[in-house]
């Protein structure tokens, strides 16, 4: 078996035992990446940096010094997390050479872990999208059928872990771009709750819903990122002062007793019916493990997609100001007799983002607008007060919340990008959990007959990973032995 | 027909704190170009802004100082526009939740004393500069973020004021009492004072406003009381020649003393305000309300106010000495030694004062200058130990050399001479020095005897006690 075909917690028991090498996981990993080349899993690879990064971590083993949770574990870091001194492209021309001067938190937490970044992963263009097909770097191709889209954003970084193009991956979550393309992608995928993860270093999507979160094999190696990354940061202000867990500790206590609710809003006409077989499937097994299930409502859900694109393309419109060419990036070649500044702006902004950035700083720019921050953004923040009051209400009943991840497996590459509308509700079941802050994670429940895979969704209160985590584990353990 | 002023006045401060406001930039001045620079202000993909405590303090403390009602809860929002100077895109400001609310200053003008109502003072960002090439060959500018992200107070006044002498005064008391707290330095040369104003004319008993224009490029308070007095002439010029007043922003040039038109309303920005997503709000308690007022000294008008009352001095003199805090503290200190209040707020305002001014020196910086040296020598005068002139004499030695004034009169003699036989001896001498003067006496022109009496002063080296010396020659020259 090649190594890049384990598990992080697999290989670090291998490492300790010294039966591999740090450099031996590499070379199956990198052998991979060159052999799948279009999948178009990364952007750009960190190759140099990887393997004296694994030459140091094997040293560690050799001398039995070992400090690191995962040393020599190689890792993917999706394109809009910086790290100092290579390219943090967000998949856009306007940050196509740009390097990044600094690293984002989450990669110093990494780097005092061992862990080995080993690539930028692709991703649609500033994590707009849903398809991955936005990226500038061209779309990334779905490993388990090439002629569908992986999910996005975070396609990438869903790709190379389902293609064994990486152990580990980062992926950052706006409205479901960790969760769907994992989804989608037949891996897991969570979004920690807002303030869990440092945002620091992390390209602003919509500063108010984005977040970091693991993107692994199983749910075992997603606490084990989590470990590593979770955790109040002073460079955050948004980051919440809170006594991390070990979410490792006590995952496989079983999921006997625990309380689950069913939100019936999100089994929907026009979802497809395989999947709603598929969840119904997997409620029938865990209930034979002693989970206990009841229906509930979330009644605000049916304006989560209107209020999500009121409110993201407001904060983007915002955050993807300072792209004007002045300072780094991408600036458009000028006519130094007829530009003047304001033709560096437009020309600029013009060749360097692409349509569907530019349609939501359109549609951002008009939101907060004067004389319509009323009726768009204000109006948008108070519905999403109400969609936090529906989940704060149905945690007080339940342990946890199972919905589909995506109202269908992946589509053709093609199929919708021309379709905004279409494009924008494959997020429909992920959105309200960014709207509302709280942490959810996709895990795979098996495939499609045309085989393409399925992920069920469970939903926390806020900050209550560790006991997402363990039913998580539960239902995964459950659904590998119900050979979905 | 007579028509009223009505002033609005913007001010910027800059906090001086020693680090930016939401990142550990230095914000010293005059550094070169962009070496005080971070990836968070020079907005970097992915920096997140964290706000300075000590930015938080010296605004509360600014409020206080301008008697402002401190808000249990603010918060930042995101000013938007595009411009060079300003990295993301958007200046982080406070626009809907203000730190402080609801101030006053009460100002004197003609005596009279008069409140000026503040509206709000928030906290933001400072953009960067650009740097323009000399010559028009070159098609491009350069950037410099050193001042990107200096932390600002801005305060708004309500529109209160009446005349440019009333706008002059607001800001006077505003930056004495800023100086007072130790929170800037409001030199508007330098741009840590910056201020706009919104200018209207109404006639006299009309209720509504007229419509205003704003005034900017002011670089010094007596720029500010010139635009606005040309400001308030080409408005009333206007509305009496038929024509209308457009809402908009208009440019003091100081070369020409005119304000130029710069931009209409409707060219106005929509800055699109939407609350920082990237900053928590602020919340204020009571405690640390009352623990930073507590830490403020007293206003230099309560000061000037206290002064006259408790130690008589005249207004004038109460409000020179309170001007700046450093030298109401070293008043205090000498009176404390010395209570002759009025004699040691003449000597500060009329000899230290001047020294001050004439080196361009603080009183910080005459570092061997003590309040007890400077209190022996005012005493010494003014118990007659030595003369005015000998005193004055005798400042700059204990300015600069930080003599003893008492040991050093003892040491060279100094001590005015009283003694009518040897200042006799000396009119003696000059009388026999000089007859032609006397010779003129005599033909009736008295008052050459300031002369005499000046050549005595000099033999005497200055010791001579000029009271009894002027007694004395005029009753000599009549007997000779």
């Amino acid at each position: 078996m090649k190594l890049n075909e384990l598990k992080a917690w697999e290989l670090l028991e291998l490492l300790k035992k010294r039966e591999i090498s740090s450099k031996e996981i590499l070379d199956d990993v990198y052998e991979r990446i060159e052999n799948r080349q279009n999948i178009n899993a990364y952007i750009s690879l960190l190759k140099g940096y990887a393997y004296k990064r694994a030459a140091k971590a094997d040293e560690a083993y050799a001398n039995g010094e070992v400090k690191g949770k995962i040393t020599g574990i190689p890792i993917a870091i999706k394109d809009n997390i910086t790290v100092k001194g290579y390219t943090t492209t967000c998949g856009s021309r306007i940050l196509e050479n740009y390097v990044a001067p600094y690293d984002a938190t989450v990669i110093k937490k990494i780097e005092k872990e061992n862990g080995i970044m080993i690539g930028k992963a692709n991703m649609d263009e500033f994590a707009m999208g849903s398809s991955t097909e936005t990226s500038y770097f061209g779309p990334t191709l779905n490993p388990h059928n090439p002629e569908c889209i992986p999910g996005g954003s975070s396609g990438g970084s869903a790709a190379a872990v389902a293609d064994n193009q990486t152990i580990l991956a980062l992926g950052s979550d706006t409205g479901g771009s960790i969760r769907q393309p994992a989804a989608l992608c037949g891996v897991v995928g969570m979004k920690p709750t807002y303030g869990l993860v440092s945002r620091y270093g992390l390209v602003a999507f919509a500063s108010s819903l984005d977040q970091i979160g693991p993107i692994t094999k199983d749910v075992k190696d997603a606490a084990l990122l989590l470990n590593i990354i979770a955790g109040a940061d002073a460079n955050d202000s948004t980051s919440v002062n809170f006594n991390v867990p070990d979410y490792l500790d006590g995952i496989d206590e079983g999921i006997n007793g625990v309380k689950i609710g069913i939100p019936k809003e999100y089994f929907i006409d026009g979802m497809d019916e395989e999947i709603k077989d598929r969840i119904n499937k997997v409620i029938e097994l865990l209930k034979q493990e002693g989970a206990v299930f009841d229906d509930t409502s979330l009644p605000h859900t049916e304006y989560a997609v209107a209020d999500y694109y009121i409110l993201a393309p407001s904060e983007a419109s915002s955050n993807l100001s300072r792209y004007d060419g002045v300072k780094y990036g991408f600036r458009a070649d000028l006519d130094k007799n007829n530009d003047d500044l304001i033709s560096m702006y437009f020309k600029t902004r013009a060749e360097g983002f692409g349509d569907e950035v530019k349609r939501r700083i359109l549609l951002g720019t008009y939101a907060l607008s004067s004389g319509y921050y009323d009726a768009y953004y204000l109006k948008a923040q108070k519905v999403r007060t109400l969609m936090k009051q529906d989940f704060e209400k149905a945690f007080e009943k339940f342990d946890v919340l199972i919905t589909a991840t995506s109202p269908t497996p992946a589509f053709k590459i093609g199929e919708k990008i021309n379709n905004p509308l279409q494009m924008y509700l494959s997020d429909i079941f992920t959105i309200s959990v960014n709207l509302a802050g709280i942490p959810a994670i996709s895990i795979p429940a098996g495939k499609t007959k045309s085989g393409l895979p399925i992920g069920v969704q469970f939903m926390a209160k806020h900050f209550n990973e560790k006991q997402l985590l363990r039913i998580a584990y539960a239902a995964e353990q459950i659904i590998l032995k119900g050979d979905l | 027909m007579e028509w009223e002023t009505v002033i609005g006045l913007e001010v910027h401060v800059q906090l001086n704190t020693k680090t930016k406001i939401f990142c550990n930039c230095s914000t010293e001045f005059g550094a070169e170009p962009n070496t005080h620079i971070c990836p968070v202000c020079t907005g970097q993909p992915g920096v997140l802004p964290v706000l300075n405590e000590e930015v938080l303090e010296k605004s509360i403390m600014a409020a206080l100082a301008l008697n402002c009602k401190i808000s249990e809860f603010s918060k930042f929002d995101r000013k938007q526009y595009f411009y060079p100077d300003l990295p993301k895109g958007y200046q982080i400001s406070q626009f809907k939740y203000p730190i402080a609310e609801h101030g006053y200053l009460d100002i004197k003008v003609d005596g009279k004393e008069k409140r000026i109502g503040i509206t709000r003072l928030h906290m933001e960002e400072d953009a960067g500069k650009l740097i323009h090439a000399e010559s028009a060959n070159i098609p491009y500018s350069y950037v410099d973020l050193n001042r990107a992200g200096v932390p600002l107070a801005e305060i708004v006044s309500e529109p209160d004021m009446r005349s440019p002498q009333e706008a002059y005064q607001y800001l006077m008391l505003l930056k004495n009492r800023l100086r007072y707290a130790g929170v800037s330095d409001c030199n508007m040369e330098e741009g840590s004072l910056r201020c706009d104003a919104n200018v209207s004319i109404r006639p006299k008993g009309e209720k509504e406003f007229g419509v205003k224009t704003e005034i900017k490029n002011m670089n010094s308070f007596k720029a500010v009381e010139k635009a606005l007095t040309y400001e308030i002439k080409r408005q009333i010029r206007a509305k009496e020649e038929g024509e209308k007043i457009i809402q908009e922003t208009r440019l003091w040039n100081a070369d020409r003393e005119v304000t130029v038109s710069m931009r209409s309303k409707e060219e106005a920005h929509d800055y699109r305000y939407f609350p920082e997503p990237d900053l928590v709000p602020i919340i204020v308690d009571n405690k640390t309300v009352t623990e930073l007022k507590n830490r403020l000294p007293e206003m230099p008008d309560i000061k000037a106010k206290r002064y006259v009352e408790e130690y008589g001095l005249p207004e004038y003199n109460a409000e020179v000495i309170t001007m700046e805090k450093e030298i109401a503290d070293f008043y205090e200190k000498c009176i404390a030694l010395y209570n002759n209040y009025k004699t040691v707020s003449n000597w500060i305002m009329s000899e230290l004062l001047q020294y001050l001014n004439k080196n361009k020196k603080n009183l910080n910086e005459l570092d061997k200058f003590t309040v007890e040296n400077f209190t022996a020598l005012v005493k010494a005068v003014d118990n007659n130990v030595i003369t005015g002139k000998v005193g004055k004499e005798l400042l700059i030695e204990v300015i600069e050399n930080g003599i003893n004034p008492d040991k050093y009169i003892e040491e060279k003699g100094l001590k005015q001479i009283s003694d009518t036989s040897e200042i006799e001896n000396f009119i003696e001498e000059v009388i026999n020095a000089e007859p032609e003067a006397v010779e003129k006496y005599k033909k009736g022109k008295k008052q050459i005897i300031g002369f005499l009496v000046g050549q005595v002063m000099k033999k005497s080296r200055g010791k001579a006690n000029p009271k009894i010396v002027n007694q004395l020659m005029a009753k000599k020259l009549e007997e000779v």
